[in-house]
């Protein structure tokens, strides 16, 4: 099969994998060989989770064979797939933030001296290991205490410890900031010299390009096709990752409808905060959003945006200032009950902890807010229930078996969307959207905020909330730049430019 | 029995992973043993079936003083309060708790109607009272619990052990015995043939079913188990929530001590409604409840009332000795929660 010299280290043939009503993996296959990076890219949904977890050991494939070094393999959980040299750090940081830095990176393999663990040799070797990825930080203290950062980089140095010869990382990037990222990649090429084969799995291109000798192009559960990275432009590889003929416009799709035109200057406002602050969480603010504008919220991590939008809903209490929806003064929210009154809307940043109620249904999902915005005991009936989730479902292109479908087999992309149509349902007069494209694909982006955008133009206000600078630049009417939990400038669209936006983020004189 | 898809036999696939794989379609049996009251129902019948071979007269049943008679009805009359602290306990476990004070709550409970009924007071304001007090309980629980943010074992903990003590203090340490005819109704009265505790506890199901049914209440009461947070963002009122279940939960344990004192025709402060409590999360897991909250299973939990008290049953009628009762009655709970395990 392989033509190149080398053999492949690892090779995924033939892989199918049904979940029930879904099926996930069809002939799905990957090759990985000593020393390289190979990325799986695909949108969400595309099967890319599901073919790592049948190399990993989580879920055993139907069909399809893995071969290892020329032996057939396989694994039937991690630990297993682990013993048999291939290590995963995931999306998701799954360590245990009570214990030490140096036990978890040792974690079921704590070195023994005498029967009994040796605990000084564990803390020198764990900082040694710590020290390659250029991280030095006190190993006996609990994980918790650290940045998510410092968090992925103890879950790779774990994975690294395990001496393997396959490293599997899923999204590793997603949480980390640009310079943390040029780390990662400067550990992962040092790696790939030492010979090690490594699958990175991001949503991001342009790290995809800057790290990947290979890209396996992954879609609806097939295998695509795998391309050199330096023969795969990026518009053909969006293409080939969305299925369609090339043409230039789904990747600017997006700015393509942030430049339509939309309801000018002297729109009404429907929301106010005057002073709204809360003691150590966020210095007083004012601000307006006026009806049918995108307001960008721009600034680092723990900048306060998400603190505003959680003030703003009442989620947490504010403890001074007041909120002004059309002419009612409301003082501030005591519980998002209140807000969802008032009609607001929130999508949280953290999908799995504060959106998705993960073993319910789509349907139940999406009803959620609406049933408790009209009480417990006026229930909306199930036929109306069954409208609404397949109204929601077509009208943002959720793929799933069917809307009775617990939300927790659907993939990221898709969740995300159940959650927006939860929302969206109550028909919300502000919509906060706080990382709505976190972990997921740019197709399913550029839906979601396709959707959103055409919502305001019929008079729906959004409040728009994420890291990514070139995105809220590209969807916001206006922006407002926030930086260490106060509001530090405020730009109209025509003055938004990139540079003068990081100016204001990072706090140098524009 | 004809059927439009040609279904292969159950012995034609004899490899598992590709059955697996091929059973998007799954027969009648299957899809009847998947059913969440399927192994229950069956560790039910087993039990009955046992009956029927070694307890001779199990299954007979005569019209004996204007009433039905015999072990069956005897089984439903004294299930009667477990049912109802098992629903009680399946709410607050639907909702991530646990609640340990139900038998706590049933001594006091009796404490106050039988010291009252003693007293001569009208029948209605001894159960009203008893019921108050129980409600009472409920709210203590619910204010730890929902308000202060305790974790649920030990905010009941604290009602555990004092609520027998106020029980004594009710009844000044003495055992009260009732001599009122209308007060043994409840416990040991019939209503066509049927006992009238076996009335109150399928009332008291049938309403939270309604409602759980007809409002939104069964599906805020998931959203709320499976998780809190993202229920109260979206607008549940998730701590009112959490606060009435145990206030339910404790209702609930009222009437079952009123059901029990009434049967015994008196209040023991020590013993009544002993580790009824475990009784009635034992019921509630053994008919398919997770402790982990969120999914629940009602019917289930009724189901695993009426195990529990044929259990009881079969082991006296069987002659075992007291003391290898309990031994016998662990190894059945536990060859029933090993089969429950595989749903995962």
């Amino acid at each position: 099969m392989a033509t190149a010299a080398v053999a492949p280290v690892l090779e995924l043939s033939g892989i199918h994998k049904a979940f029930p009503g879904v099926k996930a993996l069809s002939e799905a296959g990957l090759r990985l060989y000593p020393g390289e990076v190979h990325t799986l890219m695909g949108q969400n949904g595309a099967g890319k989770s599901t073919l790592i977890k049948v190399l990993t050991g989580v879920h055993a494939p139907d069909q399809g064979s893995i071969v290892m070094e020329g032996r057939e393999i396989r694994p039937s959980s991690t630990l297993e797939a682990q013993e048999l040299g291939i290590s995963t750090v995931y999306q998701e940081v799954n360590l245990c933030p009570n214990l030490s830095v140096a036990e978890n990176i040792f974690i079921g393999r704590y070195p023994r001296k005498w029967g009994m663990v040796d605990w000084a040799g564990m803390r020198t070797r764990a900082s040694a290991l710590l020290r390659e990825l250029e991280i030095d930080i006190d190993v006996s203290a609990p994980l918790s205490r650290y940045p998510l950062a410092i968090q992925q980089m103890v879950a790779i140095s774990r994975a690294l410890n395990i001496s393997s010869r396959v490293l599997v990382l899923d999204e590793p990037t997603s949480s980390l900031d640009e310079a943390e990222v040029q780390l990662l990649f400067r550990v992962l090429r040092r790696l790939r010299e030492q010979g090690m084969a490594i699958l990175f799995v991001t949503h991001f291109l342009d790290q995809t390009y800057a790290i990947s000798d290979r890209i396996t192009v992954m879609r609806n559960g097939e295998r695509e096709g795998e391309y050199a990275a330096a023969e795969l432009s990026r518009l053909a590889l969006v293409n080939k990752m969305i299925g369609k003929p090339a043409d230039a416009g789904e990747v600017d799709a997006v700015q393509a409808t942030a430049e339509e035109a939309r309801p000018e200057g002297a729109a009404r406002v429907v929301l106010e905060t005057r002073g709204l602050g809360r003691k150590g969480v966020l210095q007083p603010v004012t601000m307006q959003v006026r009806e049918g504008e995108v307001l960008g919220l721009a600034g680092l991590l723990g900048a306060g945006r998400t603190e505003l939008a959680r003030l703003l809903f009442g989620a947490d209490r504010a403890d001074k200032g007041d909120i002004v929806i059309g002419d009612k003064a409301y003082g501030t929210f005591a519980n998002p009950r209140q807000a969802i009154a008032a009609g607001i809307g929130f999508c949280s940043e953290d999908r799995k902890l504060e959106g998705a109620i993960l073993s319910l249904s789509v349907r139940e999902n999406l009803v959620l807010a609406l049933q408790a915005r009209q009480g417990m005991l006026r229930a909306i009936p199930m036929q109306r229930q069954r409208e609404l989730a397949e109204e929601y479902v077509k009208a943002l292109g959720i793929k799933t078996a069917s809307i009775e479908t617990p939300i927790g087999t659907l993939s990221g992309g898709n969740q995300q969307k159940v959650l927006l149509a939860r929302w969206l349902a109550t028909g919300p007069r502000l919509m906060i959207l706080d990382e709505p494209t976190r972990g997921i694909d740019v197709r399913a982006k550029q839906e979601i905020m396709d959707y959103v955008t055409t919502l305001c133009k019929r008079g729906m206000s959004l409040l728009f909330i994420s890291s990514e600078l070139p995105e809220v630049l590209r969807c916001s009417d206006r922006m407002i730049v926030m930086r260490d939990r106060v509001t530090c400038g405020e730009y109209l669209r025509g003055d938004l430019d990139e540079t003068t936006v990081l100016h204001a983020i990072a706090g140098e004189a524009a | 029995m004809t059927h439009p898809v040609a279904v292969p036999a159950a012995g034609a696939a004899p490899s598992g992973v590709a059955a697996a794989a091929a059973a998007t379609q799954p027969g009648l049996a299957a899809r009847l043993l998947a059913h969440p009251l399927a192994r229950p129902l069956g560790a039910l019948i087993v039990l009955l079936l046992i009956n029927l071979f070694a307890v001779p007269g199990f299954f007979h049943l005569e019209v004996k003083g204007g009433h039905l008679y015999g072990a069956m009805v005897d089984i439903l009359n004294r299930a009667a309060p477990l049912m109802l602290a098992a629903t009680g306990m399946t709410i607050v476990i639907a909702m991530r708790g646990i609640d340990i004070s139900v038998g706590a709550v049933v001594a006091l409970a009796a404490a106050v109607a039988c010291t009252m009924a003693a007293a001569e007071q009208p029948l209605w304001l001894a159960f009203a009272a008893a019921l108050g007090a129980a409600l009472l309980c409920g709210v203590w629980n619910g204010l730890l619990v929902a308000s202060l943010g305790l974790q649920p074992i030990v905010a009941t903990l604290v009602l555990m052990v004092a609520g027998r003590g106020l029980a004594q203090l009710v009844t000044d340490g003495q055992i009260i015995t009732v001599y009122r005819d209308d007060f043994f109704v409840l416990g040991s009265g019939y209503l066509l043939g049927l006992p009238v505790a076996l009335y109150v506890a399928l009332a008291v199901v049938a309403a939270v079913a309604l409602a759980m049914r007809k409002t939104a209440l069964g599906l805020f009461t998931q959203a709320v188990g499976v998780n809190p947070v993202a229920a109260r963002l979206a607008g549940i009122r998730a701590g009112a929530l959490v606060f009435a279940s145990y206030a339910f939960c404790a209702v609930c344990a009222g009437l079952a001590g009123l059901i029990i004192s009434s049967n015994i025709k008196s209040a023991d402060a020590n013993n009544a409604g002993l580790l009824l409590e475990l009784d009635a999360i034992l019921a509630v897991t053994l008919g398919g409840t997770s402790l982990a909250g969120g999914k629940f299973n009602l019917a289930g939990s009724v189901i695993g009332a009426l195990i529990i008290q044929t259990l009881t049953y079969t082991v006296y009628s069987l002659g075992v000795p007291p003391e290898v009762n309990l031994v016998v009655k662990s190894l059945v709970v536990f060859a029933v929660c090993l089969s429950q395990r595989s749903k995962a």
